[in-house]
């Protein structure tokens, strides 16, 4: 407890550090406000602003989740089709790898024009974008069961549905909690990404990348840092979430996730 | 069927086994398996041991030849086989209790006669106090336990083993070794056993089948007829090291051939 008291104080310090060597900065340098606002003026924006700042973050969270709990029902799926059989996997794999490696920003536009601007275009796009490492991960936990397991399954004329459910998903389990750290990371970039493209269907009212870029163009710079901070705060608060559930669900039986107090 | 015919558990007539690639893993070879008997299979690496257990399990086919369980065919037969494999292969994500249950679930057996047969067999194997621990707590020896509770559970009359005991320090694979005979003294299952420990062999075995390399096929046999049950103090008695002895040196002419 002590020492986490002293982890604590320590980060606080560098904090309060951080903030003085950025208030001299200004100082010293004679930095406009519009270019670099001191850190009280961040924190009174943040302050005045605070139910919209609230308001931003939610819909930017809402379209985060909404995207990473599709591509999780929808990698899923696909996972268990290709977990059918190697010439399935064969033929439509190249296509996850696409989803991969083509730039979101460079579909955005697309998307923009196919499903309109607004929420749905972004949840769209955090979908897309945190699909490839749930299909991937949950693919490989699927395929990936010991050899002798399924000769036990199969010594007791275990049906393929036995099979799936009692021994491929759950043994899949931990690749897909892999996936959905991976995931979850994505899909808040993408939801942010997305916003600053397909960000808002009403002048003024959006997600944080929607707001960041509409404050940028205001010049009110002190609460564009505070949007920023508040993406740095969503994309940690969902990591650690996922992080959270994972140690939930995997704790009591998987060796990856032990509590570090429990040895 | 004769009543000549029905005292056998496992018949195996001009069995022959080759690998898709060419390569001859088994002779052909015929062996007979009376019921109550117990049959350790023992062989250097690549003489088809284990192939051959998965033979009898119906887990491959044999390339030619036919196999008889009981009377059955090998998949016809598989509600009355259990195997035992190298590594205790227990679900880490289900308790100890729970991974007993599996044969008896898969086999759609009702959960309060599931549970009811599972709690005797951790009894048997002495792990009841551990039964809602899950794998991942237990040591190499209390898995394997475990794996042999749940292959008993299905009230098996034919146990498959592929050496079960391998991984085990010696002192554990001996006590475990007791312990498997007595656990045969209630539920009189036949067995076919695969090690390479000769002491092994010669402590649990009423046959001793030696099997030379490349390709697989019979090279001696030994019956055992050391005083049953068997104890612990039989290991230091001449009789013993006088088996021990001659397999040892089969074992050897095997390898050298």
């Amino acid at each position: 407890m002590k020492r986490r008291l002293a982890t604590i104080a320590n980060a606080l310090a560098v904090f309060a550090a951080l903030m003085m060597v950025w208030q001299l900065v200004i100082w010293i340098f004679h930095v406009a406000p519009f270019m670099l606002p001191p850190p009280l003026a961040v924190a009174r924006a943040t302050v005045a602003k605070f139910p919209l700042l609230l308001q931003a973050l939610s819909i930017t969270a809402l379209e985060a989740a909404g995207g990473l709990l599709a591509s999780v029902v929808v990698g899923v799926s696909v996972a268990l089709l290709f977990a059918q059989s190697r010439w399935v996997r064969r033929m439509l794999y190249p296509y996850t790898l696409l989803l991969q490696t083509v730039p979101i920003i460079a579909i955005s536009p697309l998307i923009l024009m196919w499903v309109g601007a607004g929420t749905a275009a972004v949840t769209l796009i955090a979908f897309i974008i945190s699909l490839a490492p749930i299909i991937a991960n949950v693919t490989q936990g699927l395929i990936s069961v010991d050899e002798n397991l399924v000769d036990l399954f199969l010594m007791h004329n275990a049906s393929s549905e036995q099979m799936l459910l009692k021994l491929r998903l759950p043994h899949s389990v931990p690749s897909l909690f892999v996936g959905i750290r991976i995931a979850s990371g994505l899909a808040v970039i993408g939801a942010i990404t997305g916003e600053l493209y397909a960000g808002s269907a009403r002048v003024g009212e959006g997600g944080l990348g929607y707001s960041i870029f509409y404050a940028s163009s205001q010049l009110q710079t002190d609460y564009l840092f505070a949007l920023v901070a508040a993406t740095t705060v969503l994309g940690f608060g969902f990591v650690f979430l996922m992080m959270f559930l994972e140690w939930y669900f995997l704790h009591r039986w998987h060796e990856s996730a032990r509590a570090p107090d429990s040895d | 069927m004769s009543a000549n015919e029905s005292a056998l558990m496992v018949e195996l007539t001009g069995v022959a086994k080759k690998f898709p690639n060419g390569r001859t893993v088994l002779d052909p070879l015929a062996i007979e398996i009376r019921k109550g008997e117990f049959v350790t299979l023992i062989g250097p690496s690549g003489c088809g041991k284990s192939t051959l257990l998965k033979l009898i399990s119906g887990l491959t086919p044999p390339s030619q030849g036919t196999i008889r369980v009981d009377g059955l065919t090998p998949s016809n037969a598989r509600e009355m086989i259990s195997f035992v494999f190298q590594d205790a292969t227990l679900l880490p994500w289900r308790t100890v209790l729970q991974n007993v249950c599996l044969g008896l679930e898969l086999e759609r057996v009702s959960r309060d006669r599931q549970r009811k047969r599972a709690g005797s067999l951790l009894t048997l194997v002495g792990l009841e106090n551990v039964a809602a621990s899950y794998p991942r707590e237990l040591s190499g020896g209390m898995k394997m336990r475990v794996s042999i509770a749940r292959a008993l559970a299905t009230n098996p009359r034919l146990l498959l083993m592929d050496e079960p005991f391998a991984a085990l320090d010696e002192m554990t694979r001996d006590r475990l070794n007791e312990e498997l005979l007595r656990f045969r003294e209630e539920q009189k299952w036949t067995a076919v056993f695969v090690t390479h420990s000769v002491s092994e062999a010669v402590f649990l075995s009423t046959r001793i089948i030696v099997l030379a390399p490349n390709p697989g096929r019979i090279h001696a046999e030994f019956p055992v007829d050391l005083p049953i049950p068997r104890t612990a103090t039989l290991r230091t008695s001449p009789e013993f090291d006088l088996l021990a002895g001659k397999v040892s040196r089969s074992l050897r002419e095997a390898i050298a051939q």
